[in-house]
């Protein structure tokens, strides 16, 4: 700024061209056309300044005083670049103009970067309508002289997984991510939040998905005792990518409770709010987990649900009163959306049971599982057959549980589905997720025994609690999935293992597909906590939960 | 007993009226008669009431017309502290429930017989009080259509059906229930009535609505159902196995018989995807429309 104004004051004093050279330069600036490098420079030291004057208070104070940074500054400033960076909301973006700030000075990293820069503010300005009707307002005007370069349009960073240039923004927000849980103490010799590396030969269909090998966990380059990460979260991302914790319920309450000890462990640093703070220290844990697994509707939903209740505690809230509030609440979240829906689907479901039943049950959900035993509690005579799929064999533990109970149980593999089922009078699934049109998503498998179900005119009832619906809309599986590890295809008979070396054969490729979607016309019922509803009315009960809400 | 008095009003009166409007009469003078001393007592005897009725009364547009009666009157602030404000204000709303239910098939009528086109021929079973509204609005109209009622069998209503349509002039032909399939190819559209309509969107009618729909379903013919909101049910049968029993015989075979296998069903289970639109007072509404509206109503 001093700079310019210096530099003005110097074209007045000296001759009329070096004027209108200058003048030039701005009106190339204000149309928004390639800058100089001095002023790039001077652009990003003054950013620089910026940042380190303020440390981490983001919102309306910084934005107001980038507006007063442009308004002060004369016209000949480039207007176009600071209200585009002003008008975006999200404190991600403020970092994300220090980091393209931070980096090296090469001319076409710069403009690229600048350019990336500006795009991203006209993105999460478009998002940020809602926020700040000034805001846009002010932004939509300075961002039309933006569109005269060339706006490239971006698919979104996770569908763009092979993408280097990708996979280093991925990178450097997870960097970020640690910094600015860290503040300025900086030093650190790994990383705190890896990026894991995809593994093995993609089939082209999913090639937009990754795909992780367990052998090499997310934890190889976390230094010990991580300091971003609390160790509990380490220790369930872990559990995640090694298959310990496994199943939708099972992964959401693991991480609920997770998430109770990191409360308790947290203290509000010195000048900030407990609302906000924990709110940002969660994002760096959020995306570690979701290295480690992708996240579940589910956990998305609980996710969800934590962060609005952190952020509605008020400011005059102790520390301790706020923290066990919030642990108040998380046990009152597992208790009504877990345990006592599962109490009220199995009574629901029970009534669907008469006797002489026959059973067909896939996989191993624990819903499914809870809604036999009480029937079986209540003197309902039924069997059940268990039907089993490659590689994970979950059938194996629900046969396990039930013949415990003392069910009678047949275990098939789901090759034999279409000779099993004319026995069959009913089949129970269970769901990861529910879709907003009415799509049940479910482990891979499903969609299949639905699918010949209905062939055989058999009713087929999905069981999912409420929070398991989603908003998202999905008609096929190939759209958002999760791979699975594909080693874990290899099989090993007679000490021979014929695939051991299928990364060695170029046009070969496994495919370990996690999740599958099936269509609302093959279920006849969905059975959650508030009753018995047709797969089509799903959005109803999700615009009834965000109006209770 | 209060309730033996209230009986004449159920099938004494005018036999043009539901059998379940008759019982939410009824039930209303039983809320004027009642003696009790708590909401919860007057709870109580209500759902006795429905109870009884239900034993007279076996079908399913009974049970669910009492249950959502009940609901509707107690879906209102009861906070006053005298006890006969409350009952005051739950007779006044019962009375606009029965106002409300009595012109429903009104609404029905004028909503379905734009539906009905000129030349049209249609196909409908056994004798429904709703069906004959609609036809009658659509020959004021001065539409021009034919008609084809089935026997129905065991208690030839078909047969009084038409008596009812010759009175209106219009023509009609009944046939035998098992030329249900043989006659399909000749009509345009069917339109049944209900006894009740479940949350999957299905309807409960009597015997032969199912075959009647899947060979509508094999020709392409559209198949409409009307019904008037109180017909809205509680129950989600998966298959014909699934009606409780208690639905699908009269009261008088359900108290007598011990073996209710060697007896015949009276009613049919329908599943939604062989519907095309059900007509009711609250509008037009497709079959996977129907459970948003008892969510409406019953959450």
């Amino acid at each position: 700024m001093a700079d310019s104004d210096g530099r003005q004051v110097d074209g007045v004093n000296h001759a009329t061209d070096k004027d209108v050279k200058l003048q030039e330069i701005a009106l190339a600036k204000n149309e928004g056309k390639e800058l100089t490098k001095e002023e790039k420079q001077r652009l990003r030291k003054e950013k620089k300044q910026h940042k380190k004057n303020k440390k981490d208070d983001k919102g309306p104070p910084e934005k107001e005083k980038e507006k007063e940074k442009a308004s002060v500054p004369a016209p000949s400033k480039p207007a176009t670049q600071s209200p585009a960076h002003k008008a975006a909301p999200a404190p991600v973006h403020a970092s994300e103009s220090a980091a393209a700030a931070e980096k090296p000075a090469k001319s076409k990293a710069e403009l690229r970067a600048e350019r990336r820069a500006r795009q991203d503010s006209e993105r999460t300005s478009k998002q940020g309508k809602k926020e700040g009707g000034q805001q846009s307002a002010s932004s939509k005007p300075k961002a039309t002289p933006n569109e005269l370069q060339p706006v490239v349009k971006r698919l979104p960073e996770h569908v763009q997984v092979d993408d280097p240039a990708a996979l280093k923004k991925l990178a450097k927000k997870l960097e970020r991510q640690q910094k600015s849980g860290q503040g300025c103490g900086l030093n650190k010799t790994g990383v705190e939040v890896p990026l894991r590396s995809d593994y093995g030969y993609k089939v082209s269909l999913f090639s937009h998905l990754h795909q992780y090998s367990r052998k090499s966990p997310p934890t190889l380059q976390i230094s010990i005792p991580a300091t971003v990460i609390h160790p509990s979260i380490v220790r369930l991302g872990l559990q995640y990518s090694q298959g310990i914790i496994a199943g939708s319920n099972a992964r959401s309450v693991a991480l609920l409770h997770t998430f109770k000890q990191v409360i308790q462990d947290y203290s509000t640093p010195p000048n900030e709010e407990l609302s906000r703070d924990l709110v940002n220290k969660l994002s760096p844990y959020i995306s570690f987990l979701s290295q480690c697994r992708p996240l579940s509707a589910s956990m998305g939903n609980a996710i969800k649900y934590i962060k609005k209740e952190i952020s509605n505690i008020p400011s005059q809230c102790k520390e301790e009163e706020a923290k066990g509030k919030l642990q108040a609440c998380i046990d009152s979240y597992i208790n009504e959306k877990i345990i006592l829906a599962s109490e009220a689907i199995s009574k629901y479901a029970i009534e669907k049971i008469s006797d002489g039943d026959v059973i067909l049950v896939y996989g191993c959900s624990s819903l499914v599982n809870h809604i036999l035993c009480k029937a079986f509690e209540k003197q309902r005579k039924f069997r059940v057959i268990v039907v089993d799929s490659r590689p994970r064999l979950e059938g194996r533990e629900a046969l396990r549980r039930l013949v415990k109970k003392g069910i009678r149980c047949t275990y098939v593999l789901i090759s034999a589905l279409s000779y099993i089922l004319p026995e069959v009078s009913k089949v129970f699934l269970g769901a990861h997720a529910l879709l907003a049109n009415g799509y049940v998503m479910s482990r891979v498998g499903t969609s299949q025994i639905a699918l010949v179900a209905k062939a055989y005119n058999v009713p087929v009832l999905v069981c999912c609690e409420t929070y398991k619906f989603c908003e998202r809309v999905q008609t096929d599986s190939f759209v958002s999935n999760e791979l699975d590890d594909p080693d874990d295809l290899i099989v090993t008979r007679n000490g021979k293992s014929h695939l051991e070396n299928w990364q060695t054969v170029k046009s070969l490729g496994l495919l370990n597909l996690v999740y599958d979607v099936t269509p609302p016309d093959f279920v006849d019922l969905v059975i959650t906590d508030l009753g018995m509803i047709p797969c089509t009315s799903v959005p109803v009960v999700l615009r009834v939960k965000n109006v209770d809400q | 007993m209060i309730k033996d008095k209230t009986f004449e009003f159920k099938n004494g009166g005018d036999p043009d009226v539901a059998s379940a409007v008759a019982a939410i009469r009824s039930l209303l003078e039983f809320l004027r008669r009642d003696q009790s001393e708590t909401i919860l007592g007057l709870r109580e005897n209500m759902t006795q009431a429905i109870r009884r009725l239900e034993e007279t009364d076996s079908s399913v547009a009974v049970s669910s017309g009492g249950e959502l009666f009940l609901r509707f009157i107690s879906l209102t602030s009861l906070e006053h502290p005298d006890l006969s404000q409350c009952k005051n204000v739950m007779i006044e709303r019962g009375e606009l429930f029965l106002k409300k239910i009595s012109l429903s098939r009104g609404k029905v009528g004028k909503l379905c017989h734009t539906f009905i086109k000129d030349g049209a021929k249609i196909l409908t079973h056994s004798s429904s009080r709703v069906v004959l509204k609609v036809l009658e609005n659509a020959a004021a109209d001065n539409k021009r259509f034919t008609v084809y009622v089935t026997e129905s069998q065991p208690d030839s209503a078909g047969k009084r059906m038409a008596q009812k349509l010759r009175k209106l002039n219009i023509p009609v032909m009944v046939v035998l229930d098992a030329a249900v399939g043989y006659i399909m190819e000749k009509v345009d559209l069917v339109i049944v009535g209900a006894e009740g309509v479940v949350e999957s969107g299905g309807v409960i009618n009597k015997i032969g609505t199912y075959q009647m729909a899947v060979c509508s379903k094999a020709h392409n013919k559209p198949f409409y159902v009307v019904a008037e909101s109180f017909k809205f049910v509680r129950l989600y049968p998966l298959n014909q196995q699934d009606v409780p029993d208690r639905f699908k015989y009269t009261a008088d075979i359900l108290k007598t018989v011990k073996d209710l296998n060697q007896e015949h069903p009276m009613i049919d289970y329908t599943p939604p995807s062989l519907i095309t639109l059900l007509f009711t007072d609250l509008g037009v509404l497709t079959p996977s429309a129907v459970s948003d509206e008892l969510i409406k109503l019953y959450l």
